[in-house]
């Protein structure tokens, strides 16, 4: 049919060990803002990236029609030459370069042997407009937010002249505003005759902007819904991405309160030197034991950096205040006091900073409590095997391995690598930073699942999450951050989403 | 059959290693009718790769950590003419001296690590004026007398001597150095206890092992090897005391780097450093120390050379610095960090000096040789990355 302006038929792809696509069929409407879900793991970004080249032509099997044509893509490329332009879930932006720059990466506009700057300045005023983005292009990308700089991908892959765009998780980041306007701008390019696929884990954004909805598990195809035609709803997306219905997204929990401390701090202000301001501004606040604590907040609003501050330092802040744990006056200097006193710190971004990648499942579980799995520093292999073997079968982490670098897995199994390298410190609080970013809805469920065991068996969690309904359904009481304070504490039996959003929104 | 196949593919790029350098030392053996084999030659080559071999393994844990050491070169000549003096001029015993060179290369290596653990300076910088202040300090204290002549017997011996046959016999295996079989037989038979003692523990928590055929192959395969080893060592003068010294480095760094928790600390901080520090590893001390072992190293890697030519000369130590980042880079170590092996590294130096050594007997131009070894440096990079692209 005509009116499709791609389709990929008959897809697989097999990695060692894993068969990721089998048998896919996968076709997209001109025009439309088709959305791509199912859980991690179920093939979308690898459908993605056999589309786009990255996966050259030759790796795969099955055809790809573009335009009505056959297409062999050996590369990126290629791809972008017929029209597709593709956003990665981690954006490809050199911080260094303007913004301008960035933009005309690749094909900057040349007058002779010299880039001509002011017309690539010009250009990328003319593309910045178009998603709706009112910047200098010639600052400098770092110098942007997160929501703006994935605006500035869009506007860099439309200098493309692209019919097709793709984007891997766009909003993963981003908070409700910029959400919003991300949307907004697909909607327009929309009807400046702009094709999208969009991935996304967030099925609510995905109700709200797809015309049509392809739902893939384990690498198979399940079911194409069409808006117009179809009844759609969150219920129904879930079942077909997980295969069974999830009733309550929340699993639920007793909670028995305890009147005993772990955590408390006290006028506790936190000055980064190198950006010359004070990121946290007398916060006060307290954590019971076997409680679960929500910190809510805008992305930026000095959640990480409390949370940091707390975990040994490591961003050399200037600190003042008090922080008791169980009762005890500390000031850590370096993580691995806080780790000794009881405190974990799962960051809120594994792939950076919380997991070494290019190690195993079982070198990554015993990092931070070598000294469990070893004696006069030396350490024993087969009780470091065996110990990772146990998490993996209790946190039901899907791997070939515990010899399985930490790379090939998808997010929601990185992120239980990441839980069991704490659970096995067996810390008494746990700083949970956006326990389930870019991670799909069975997945969050099974992380939920755990996070409720812990504090039934008398752990204490510190969630930070910019997701509201997380905070409300998980936490037993938020505390709310803004600009560096804490503006607000609330029940979460009784709180709501638009009371916490006036508290988050108040500096 | 089919399991050989899998466990060759798996570990492609280690066996790889240890194929190029018994291809290199066939096609020498060959080209030269078998002089590049000769028990002489062979003891003479392991003699140059030692202070090389000490080097490489110090760099590789540098290079693991994202970082690299160009001081190492000069600072070793330096170390090795503050020996000589303290030997020459000051009449100090062999193990003062020793012991001297051994505290200074720590101290030096401390002070390279301090500006870039501590102030955040790149590595490269840093220790490229460790490597200009190193050369200064070298041509001052050789100055005055130019080529410094090393009277110590006992320190010269370290570099030119082997150790001493404790059973000489008359009728015996005349021509083999005793001492040195037995050695070599100790080590066969530890080789094959360990190997069976960690299959037997490996079995006892249900973990995957090479079925008996294979394991067996194995243990005899390696055993031959190391036998082969043994009797052309034992050929000539035995085993030589750098020869001893260059395998007790590589032991004592390949259990630090695979058994312990340092060595541990130490990948992790390689491959994320900032994961590493979250997880509560002090990535600043783990620095340091990486550094300081590099600079004892450096130290002993300049009693050796020293020892070998029983003197110091102002030129001592020229581009040791890079010769050891090539043998880590041909030995499987990764420039993007957290990615090496000890071992690797030391078959990288074998084969680099396999390499000088056969073509100066093959009498190639020195030119020719430069070119040589550099396209195998490209060569096997290029073969790491592929291999290692291929897994991924």
């Amino acid at each position: 049919m005509s009116d499709h302006i791609l389709e990929m038929r008959h897809i697989s792809k097999s990695f060692p060990g894993v068969r990721a696509l089998s048998d896919v069929n996968f076709s997209v409407k001109r025009g439309e803002i088709h959305c791509l879900v199912g859980e991690n793991g179920a093939g979308k970004s690898t459908l993605m990236k056999v589309l786009s080249g990255v996966y050259p032509h030759t790796e795969f099997e099955g055809s790809i029609l573009f335009n009505g044509k056959e297409v062999k893509f050996s590369g990126i490329h290629d791809s972008e030459k017929a029209g597709i332009g593709i956003i990665y879930q981690e954006l490809a932006l050199v911080p260094e370069m303007t913004v301008f720059e960035n933009i005309m990466l690749g094909h900057e506009i040349r007058r002779g042997l010299v880039v001509d700057q002011n017309q690539m300045i010009k250009r990328s005023e003319e593309l910045l407009k178009r998603v709706r983005l009112n910047i200098n292009p010639t600052i400098k990308v770092k110098d942007l937010g997160i929501g703006k700089q994935q605006l500035v991908e869009i506007a860099k892959a439309l200098s493309r002249n692209v019919s097709l765009l793709i984007l891997d998780e766009p909003t993963a980041a981003l908070n409700e505003d910029d959400c919003d306007n991300l949307l907004q701008i697909l909607r327009e390019l929309k009807q400046q005759g702009v094709t999208s696929i969009m991935i996304s884990h967030k099925l609510k954004e995905v109700l709200s902007i797809a015309d049509t909805i392809t739902v893939l598990r384990d690498g198979q195809t399940i079911c194409t819904l069409d808006r117009k035609a179809d009844k759609v709803d969150e219920q129904l997306l879930i079942k077909h991405m997980v295969g069974r219905s999830i009733e309550n997204i929340y699993p639920p929990r007793d909670t028995k309160q305890s009147d005993e401390v772990v955590l408390e701090v006290r006028g506790w202000n936190a000055y980064d030197a190198a950006l010359g301001r004070k990121v946290l501004n007398d916060v006060n606040f307290k954590v019971h034991k076997g409680e679960i604590v929500g910190l809510a907040g805008l992305v930026g609003s000095g959640r990480t950096e409390l949370a940091r501050s707390l975990f040994g330092n490591p961003d050399g802040y200037q600190l003042q205040g008090e922080v008791y744990l169980k009762g005890q006056k500390c000031r850590f200097r370096h993580p691995g006091g806080a780790i000794r006193s009881g405190l974990a710190y799962a960051s809120e971004d594994r792939k950076r900073n919380g997991l070494i990648l290019i190690q195993s499942i079982q070198y990554n579980i015993s990092l931070a409590n070598l000294e469990g799995v070893s004696r006069n520093g030396i350490v024993n292999e087969e009780l470091d095997k065996q110990t990772a073997n146990e998490f993996v079968k209790s946190l039901l982490i899907k791997t070939p391995g515990i010899h399985q670098l930490v790379m090939n897995l998808s997010g929601g199994n990185q992120q239980k690598v990441s839980v069991a390298k704490w659970l096995f410190v067996g810390p008494d609080l746990l700083i949970f930073d956006e326990p389930t970013r870019g991670i799909d809805v069975g997945a969050k469920y099974e992380i939920y699942t755990i996070m409720n065991q812990l504090v039934a068996k008398g752990m204490s969690i510190l969630m930070i999450s910019s997701e509201l309904p997380e905070i409300l359904g998980m936490s037993d009481r938020i505390y709310v951050v803004a600009n560096g304070h804490i503006t607000g504490e609330l029940e979460a039996r009784s709180a709501t989403q638009e009371a916490v959003m006036q508290l988050a929104t108040q500096y | 059959m089919n399991e050989l196949r899998t466990v060759l593919r798996k570990n492609v790029r280690e066996y790889g290693m240890y194929f190029a350098l018994a291809l290199i030392m066939a096609v020498f053996t060959i080209l030269t009718n078998g002089r590049f084999i000769s028990s002489r030659n062979m003891a003479n080559l392991l003699n140059q790769t030692g202070y090389i071999a000490v080097l490489a393994v110090g760099m590789t844990l540098v290079i693991i950590i994202r970082h690299i050491d160009l001081s190492v070169g000069f600072l070793s000549g330096f170390l090795g003419a503050i020996a000589a003096i303290a030997l020459a001029q000051w009449n100090w015993p062999a193990w003062a001296a020793i012991l001297l060179v051994l505290v200074m290369g720590t101290a030096a290596g401390l002070l390279t690590a301090f500006p870039v653990a501590r102030l955040g300076i790149p590595a490269f910088v840093a220790s490229l004026a460790g490597w200009l202040i190193y050369r200064g300090a070298l041509m001052l204290v050789t100055a005055a007398t130019g080529t410094i002549i090393v009277p110590n017997e006992a320190f010269n011996a370290i570099g030119t001597g082997y150790i001493p046959d404790l059973f000489p016999s008359e009728t015996f295996l005349p021509e083999l150095h005793k001492t040195t079989l037995l050695i070599g037989a100790i080590a066969i038979v530890l080789f094959i206890l360990g190997q069976i003692n960690d299959r037997k523990r490996k079995m006892q928590y249900n973990f995957e092992v090479l079925s008996n055929g294979l394991f067996a192959a194995k243990l005899v395969f390696i055993s031959v090897i190391l036998g082969f080893i043994t009797w052309i060592l034992a050929g000539y003068n035995g085993m030589s005391w750098t020869v001893v010294i260059m395998l007790a480095v590589v032991l004592v760094y390949d259990f630090i780097t695979r058994r312990t928790v340092i060595g541990r600390h130490i990948y992790a901080v390689g491959g994320n450093p900032e994961a590493a520090e979250l997880s509560g590893i002090n990535v600043k001390n783990i620095t340091m120390l990486v550094f300081a072992s590099m600079g004892f190293l450096s130290g002993l890697a300049g009693i050796l050379f020293t020892a070998r030519l029983k003197s110091a000369t102002p030129q001592a130590g020229t581009l040791f610095e890079l010769d050891a980042i090539a043998a880590a880079y041909i030995g499987g170590v990764s420039a993007a960090g957290g990615i090496g092996t000890i071992t690797g590294s030391m078959i990288g130096a074998l084969v680099y000096m396999s390499l000088m050594n056969g073509m100066n007997l093959l009498g190639t131009d020195i030119s020719l040789q430069y070119v040589i070894r550099g396209l195998v440096l490209l060569f096997a990079v290029i073969f790491d990355v592929s291999t290692r692209k291929r897994r991924g």
